[in-house]
């Protein structure tokens, strides 16, 4: 049990930073962010995907709420996931800062004098050696110099010993681990603040260029300016995508190419890129990667008059993996105004139970699939509304058809007609520029060498020692490990060390005989 | 050779690797045998003696002189190497069969899995004497690869493209070296945990008789090979993390996303590194520690199995047709 804490406010706090930075503490919060991980990995997340959130919370009317409010729907930025974390580094702060120091004058100090007692030390060795004392101790630290030891030897009035130390290291990776973690934490932050990433979807032959008000979705750090991101373009010149056609993981994807023209500031000189899954774009410290794709398809709507009200290609979203997709088009123009919900097929497939779908990703057979309705598209009333839902409250359906590529359908009030011209292809991107990522990883790797130095390397001392026994010249060689985790075959390690002094004792022809052990006085 | 031929020697090399396995289970299982019969022997003997009238009351020393049962844990041991090969073999075909590096799904991890496994025993073993362990290796390589060809078995085919990187051979051989550490050190863990027990309950200076815990290497040793296996093992899982991080960066626009497989890697990577810390602080370093070693492992597990199976995640790749 600890003692209970002393009364004065000063001596409070002591004792309270003493507890926090104590290896003990140090265990149970890594056993908390341990714990404290696991929730955001059973439970939707707002960072990952909001709309299961949503979903989820609407379908635990008790506990969603309950849940949300305690901040397990942002997991990794909730008070109390926060809380472990920095109490953690405030930990690893506490604990380490001090221990640099130490490691510095323990760095530059000498190896102690050898104490007196070198025979009750494990793996103690004694040799009779024929030389002289100086000839013995010159050699052992030769052979110990060049194996790179710290050697000190013993001052004027006491010549008779050799201490030697090496490992320092070990303490050195130790640090640099732990202090790179605190790189890596520094790091995420900058790219939490001055980072910025955006998704827009581009379809094939359109063009995108980089500001605020082109982006589908768009969130950047406190630090970010919003208004004056790098002024790059890029257009999407040809998108291709290939699927598995034999039967084992039939649909599949096999490959997704974008060819893109971009320009790095709009007086550049067009250049010419392959975008691919794992072979991101860079320009000006952003990254742009192929995250998605789809299908637009192309529909023409006239009205009754026959003027043209509508003649574009839309981009619906994919429903599934066969590319079941979905979109709207609104077209508040015409009188009246109308409106379509759309299902795109590419490769379309009936039946009773699952009713249109998609059996094939690619292009194979496509069809679309509409539900038209007249009236009122409740633009005007203020409230936002999403580009990919129609709603139909206000709205009177005027019938359902199915067309393929090329074919029309003339309304049957006689409001229009609505031809399905064919498709294009759309890709989605991930436009993201991190400016702490390459810290991050630069830390990363400086904690991974610190960590294998910290692990493998191991600090110990030897000790020389040559006295007069009855006459003989003894020389005695002993040796302790300096690691906080005293493994058993540790010892192994000392038992080569001192192999090392002797036989260079020995190649020197200076050992005569191994000596008796000394009896204890 | 046709791609179907290529596709049945990688499926006999893996079946004959699990039955010269299963074999060698027999025969690291005997070893243990031959020491509780060695007992049984005694106690018959003591029964007899004691029927026939005269209570004996020197009791036989149970340390035999020559170790018995060592015949077999050599012939377990050369079994497990032949299967090693041969399972080296079936996983090499398999990937000339693919075309590319054979990580492509469950299956594959797997196989490659156990691979690793007996590769970081065999490894090892080279160094230190580790034929007692053979028992607690080969159990479980014989169910990742029994669990393999059953339920996750899926014909060879292409990598979807945000598997198709160079970072799948580093990122994820990396991992299976792993998969093959945390496992031996769970072994050790425990059987240190089960040894530990039996020395407590003897006074000191005395070696446990059990059938199991008079077999293997004293608490502190075995703690000891836990700790440097892990010594081992956590700088590569480190690695391993880092090395996803970057592939994530690459492929998805952001190193780290706390998808599940990311968010459990790093749960494993926590408990490691508590278990390093246990360590070196007073009054854990022994049953604590290895108690950590072994949470460790599980997390592992959930890691390998529950994300791919029940977590939506990015990294479903398991292929396993539902």
């Amino acid at each position: 049990m600890s003692a209970l804490p002393p009364i004065s406010n000063s001596g409070l706090l002591r004792w309270a930073w003493r507890q926090l930075t104590s290896m003990k503490t140090a265990l149970i919060l890594l056993f908390l962010l341990a714990l404290a991980s696991i929730p955001g990995s059973l439970l939707p997340q707002r960072g990952i995907d909001p709309i299961k959130v949503r979903a989820y919370i609407t379908e635990n009317p008790t506990w969603g709420p309950i849940l949300d409010r305690l901040g397990f729907f942002d997991g990794y930025s909730s008070p109390w996931f926060s809380a472990v974390y920095l109490l953690l580094f405030v930990s690893l702060i506490g604990c380490v800062l001090p221990r640099v120091g130490v490691h510095y004058r323990a760095m530059r100090s000498a190896p102690p004098r050898a104490p007196r007692m070198l025979q009750r030390m494990a793996g103690t060795r004694s040799l009779e050696v024929t030389g002289s004392t100086d000839e013995v101790l010159l050699t052992a630290q030769a052979s110990l110099r060049a194996a790179r030891w710290r050697v000190v030897t013993g001052p004027q009035e006491d010549p008779s010993w050799v201490a030697a130390e090496k490992g320092y290291l070990r303490e050195t990776g130790n640090l640099i681990f732990h202090l790179s973690l605190l790189v890596v934490l520094v790091s995420i932050a900058v790219g939490g603040l001055f980072g910025w990433k955006g998704n827009v979807i581009v379809r094939e032959g359109s063009g995108f260029s980089n500001t605020l008000t082109q982006y589908d979705a768009w969130g950047g750090g406190r630090f970010v300016n919003a208004e004056n991101l790098a002024p790059f373009s890029f257009t999407l010149d040809k998108f291709t995508a290939d699927f598995e056609r034999g039967t084992v993981q039939r649909g599949a994807p096999r490959a997704f190419e974008a060819e893109v023209s971009f320009r790095p500031d709009p007086s550049a000189a067009v250049q010419h890129a392959l975008i691919e899954v794992n072979e991101p774009l860079v320009i000006d410290g952003a990254k742009v990667f192929l995250v998605g794709h789809g299908y637009a398809p192309r529909i023409k709507v006239t009205d009754k008059t026959g003027a043209v009200v509508f003649d574009d290609a839309v981009p619906f979203l994919p429903q599934d993996g066969n590319f079941t997709s979905t979109g709207v088009v609104k077209i508040p123009d015409s009188t009246p105004a109308l409106g379509i919900q759309g299902l795109f097929l590419p490769t379309a497939a009936l039946d009773a139970v699952r009713g249109p779908h998609s059996i094939f990703p690619s292009p194979d057979d496509p069809a679309l699939f509409m539900s038209a309705w007249k009236g009122d598209l409740g633009l005007d009333s203020g409230t936002p509304q999403s580009v990919y839902r129609l709603v139909t409250d206000k709205m009177e359906q005027i019938g359902l058809e199915q067309l393929k590529p090329g074919e029309s359908w003339t309304l049957p009030d006689g409001s229009g007609t609505v031809r399905f011209e064919g498709y294009e292809r759309w890709a989605s991107f991930q436009i993201a520029a991190d400016p702490g990522k390459e810290f991050a990883l630069f830390a990363a790797a400086a904690a991974i060498l610190g960590l294998m130095m910290s692990l493998f390397i191991r600090r110990r001392r030897v000790w020389v020692k040559v006295l007069e026994r009855d006459g003989v010249t003894v020389v005695q060689l002993a040796g302790i490990m300096r690691t906080s985790t005293f493994e058993d075959d540790d010892i192994g390690v000392l038992a080569e060390d001192l192999d090392l002094v002797e036989h260079a004792l020995a190649a020197a022809g200076l050992v005569r005989a191994e000596a008796p052990p000394e009896e204890e006085s | 050779m046709n791609p179907e031929s290529l596709a049945q020697l990688s499926n006999m090399a893996i079946y004959s690797s699990m039955l010269t396995l299963a074999m060698a289970m027999v025969a690291f299982a005997a070893s243990f045998a031959n020491g509780q019969r060695r007992s049984a022997l005694v106690v018959a003997q003591e029964s007899t003696m004691s029927a026939g009238g005269t209570a004996v009351l020197t009791k036989q020393k149970s340390k035999p002189t020559e170790e018995p049962g060592r015949r077999a844990a050599n012939i377990g041991l050369s079994l497990t190497w032949l299967a090693f090969i041969l399972l080296l073999a079936g996983v090499v075909l398999r990937g000339i069969w693919a075309g590319r590096a054979p990580w492509g799904n469950m299956y594959e991890f797997s196989i490659t899995a156990a691979l690793g496994i007996l590769g970081v025993y065999l490894f090892m073993n080279l160094r230190v004497d580790l034929r007692w362990l053979g028992l607690f290796i080969v159990i479980p390589v014989l169910l990742t690869l029994g669990m393999a060809v059953t339920v996750l078995y899926t014909e060879a085919a292409q990598l979807v493209p945000a598997l198709k990187s160079y970072w799948l051979v580093i990122h994820v051989l990396a991992a299976i070296i792993c998969s093959g550490a945390f496992t031996l050190a769970a072994a050790t863990a425990g059987l240190s945990l089960i040894r530990d027990r039996a020395e407590r309950k003897l006074p000191p200076g005395t070696s446990p008789t059990g059938p199991l815990s008079s077999r293997i290497p004293d608490a502190e040793r075995l703690r000891t090979i836990t700790n440097r296996v892990l010594a081992f093992a956590f700088p590569l899982w480190t690695f391993a993390v880092v090395a996803g991080a970057i592939w994530a960066e690459n492929a998805w626009g952001r190193y780290w996303g706390w998808d599940p497989k990311e968010t459990w890697a790093f749960i494993t990577w926590v408990v490691y590194a508590a278990y390093l810390h246990a360590r070196s602080t007073a009054g854990w370093r022994k049953n604590k520690a290895s108690w950590i070693a072994l949470a460790g492992w599980v997390v592992f597990l959930i890691n390998y199995f529950g994300v791919n199976f029940l977590a939506s995640s990015l990294h479903s790749y398991a292929g396993v047709s539902s």
